[in-house]
């Protein structure tokens, strides 16, 4: 062995060990930052972490991006929706006045809502934009009252970590973190561009996350779950598009 | 340095893997901030999707794979920037740049472009100022590779992130809009896999077991010294 590999070989080995130490240090400081997203584990465990981790880093507390009112697009596009199931028709046909928002888990008050109770929070309006995963987008006004809203009402307890949120449809639930579950643009949604928010669009109530992909922003809300611990639910990865292989965090 | 080739190589083929596997799903391209299957599309790759709600003319649908293409694209275009940065500081640092990429003052001409390219369709054996580092035609193609298309890639990347482009509006905003952003995407990978091709046709050309030898260990039979 000549010198020179002998030199490089020392070098190397001391970049490794730096490496690997560095790393063992930002698992620490990402875990004791809560900067490891549900989904941070396994082979894509560390491109999700290191997405999740950065842009809570570079973007806290930025509102989302809105839009002025001649941006709203003339045809926005519905998505393919699931056949609403007996329960939600009936509920249609009553024009939603028994739809319930049950709000539980890690809260004082455990309490459930009417869409006018909802109403009478406040209601708020955005333009923001619904962009899918699969690239297609549209923009839209959005009325509502904010989630923080509904979560002040019932009083979140001060260990809640997560906010797991359930639609009508079959299996669907989703869940946020505090960040975005008390930013003022996560809206639970029931107007649309000046009207009601029509079903296939997610009416009655639809959780809004303009920050996230369109996946995130799941349609006929019916429960919140403040809670503690995300391993609780479902297969622990913090929502069933993870369990498809989506990431938990859509914010890229 | 001839690590960060080989490792953008990987994440660049996996880039390219997925990216086509997630296009799948929406294979129509717009231009401006918002488009879908209800606006007028700038143009359209003739194929199937491998979703239902996209009118494609076929019967037929395509396997939807987003799940784990995303995952493994983010993870991948992680490694190429991580990888970038490093060859970045490399490249400064040692004067690999400046020595061997951004072509000579006298070349800074249309005649040393078209020179270079006579010597290439006769087949002209290499200069010996070339044996040891790059032509005005390599150097050109590389920075652009290096200093454009792939900053232009994380730029238009970075500007279809929801989250990234709430906190910098003006990503998106410069390039005419989230979907002129997907559209850049999209045409500046074609440059990429273009260069690509070219690149690993003049290698096969110059006698591809020396250049791999070289390009791999960082000697060269000619000259046994390592760089």
């Amino acid at each position: 062995m000549n010198p020179m590999t002998r030199r490089k070989l020392i070098l190397g080995s001391a970049a490794t060990v730096a490496g690997v130490g560095g790393l063992a240090a930002a698992d620490r400081l990402a875990k004791r930052y809560g900067l490891i997203p549900p989904d941070g584990s396994g082979i894509y465990g560390p491109g999700e972490t290191l997405s999740y981790a950065c842009q809570r880093i570079l973007t806290t507390r930025t509102p989302a991006r809105e839009f002025s009112r001649d941006m709203i697009s003339k045809n926005p596009f519905a998505n393919a929706v699931a056949p609403p199931n007996d329960a939600f028709k009936q509920l249609q046909a009553g024009g939603f006045k028994d739809w319930r928002l049950v709000v539980d888990g890690t809260v004082a008050r455990p309490m459930s809502f009417s869409l006018a109770d909802l109403k009478a929070l406040g209601l708020h309006s955005q333009i923001t934009e619904v962009a899918c995963e699969e690239g297609w987008s549209y923009i839209a006004e959005w009325i509502g009252t904010p989630l923080s809203n509904v979560l002040r009402e019932a009083g979140v307890l001060p260990q809640t970590q997560y906010v797991v949120y359930t639609s009508n449809e079959e299996d669907a639930w989703e869940s946020i973190d505090l960040q975005d579950a008390s930013d003022p643009h996560t809206l639970l949604t029931m107007g649309m561009n000046d009207g009601d928010l029509p079903v296939p669009f997610g009416g009655p109530l639809r959780l809004r996350l303009p920050r996230q992909l369109g996946y995130k922003s799941l349609k006929y809300i019916n429960r919140i779950t403040a809670t503690d611990n995300i391993k609780k639910f479902g297969k622990g990865l913090g929502g069933v598009d993870p369990e498809y292989g989506y990431a938990w965090y859509a914010g890229i | 340095m001839r690590a960060t080739h080989w490792l953008t190589l990987i994440a660049f083929l996996a880039l390219f893997i997925t990216g086509s596997l997630i296009v799948i799903s929406h294979p129509r391209f717009y231009w401006g901030e918002v488009g879908n299957v209800n606006t007028k599309p700038l143009f359209v790759i003739p194929i199937p999707a491998s979703r239902d709600t996209v009118p494609t003319g076929y019967k037929y649908e395509m396997p939807d794979e987003n799940g784990w293409s995303r995952a493994l694209h983010f993870e991948a275009a992680w490694v190429a920037v991580l990888v970038g940065m490093v060859y970045g500081i490399y490249g400064l640092w040692s004067g690999h740049f400046r020595k061997d990429l951004i072509p000579a003052r006298c070349d800074w001409n249309l005649r040393a472009f078209r020179d270079r390219m006579a010597k290439y369709l006769r087949r002209a054996p290499p200069d010996p100022a070339e044996e040891r580092s790059y032509n005005v035609l390599q150097r050109t193609a590389y920075v652009v590779v290096i200093f454009v298309l792939f900053p232009l890639m994380i730029w238009t990347g970075l500007a279809m992130s929801p989250t990234f482009t709430a906190a910098f509006p003006l990503t998106a905003a410069l390039l005419g809009g989230r979907q002129s952003a997907r559209t850049i995407h999209f045409l500046v990978t074609w440059l990429l896999v273009l260069f690509l091709f070219v690149h690993v046709a003049m290698v096969a050309m110059s006698g591809f077991r020396n250049r791999m030898r070289a390009m791999i260990t960082g000697y060269n039979r000619d000259r046994e010294e390592s760089r």
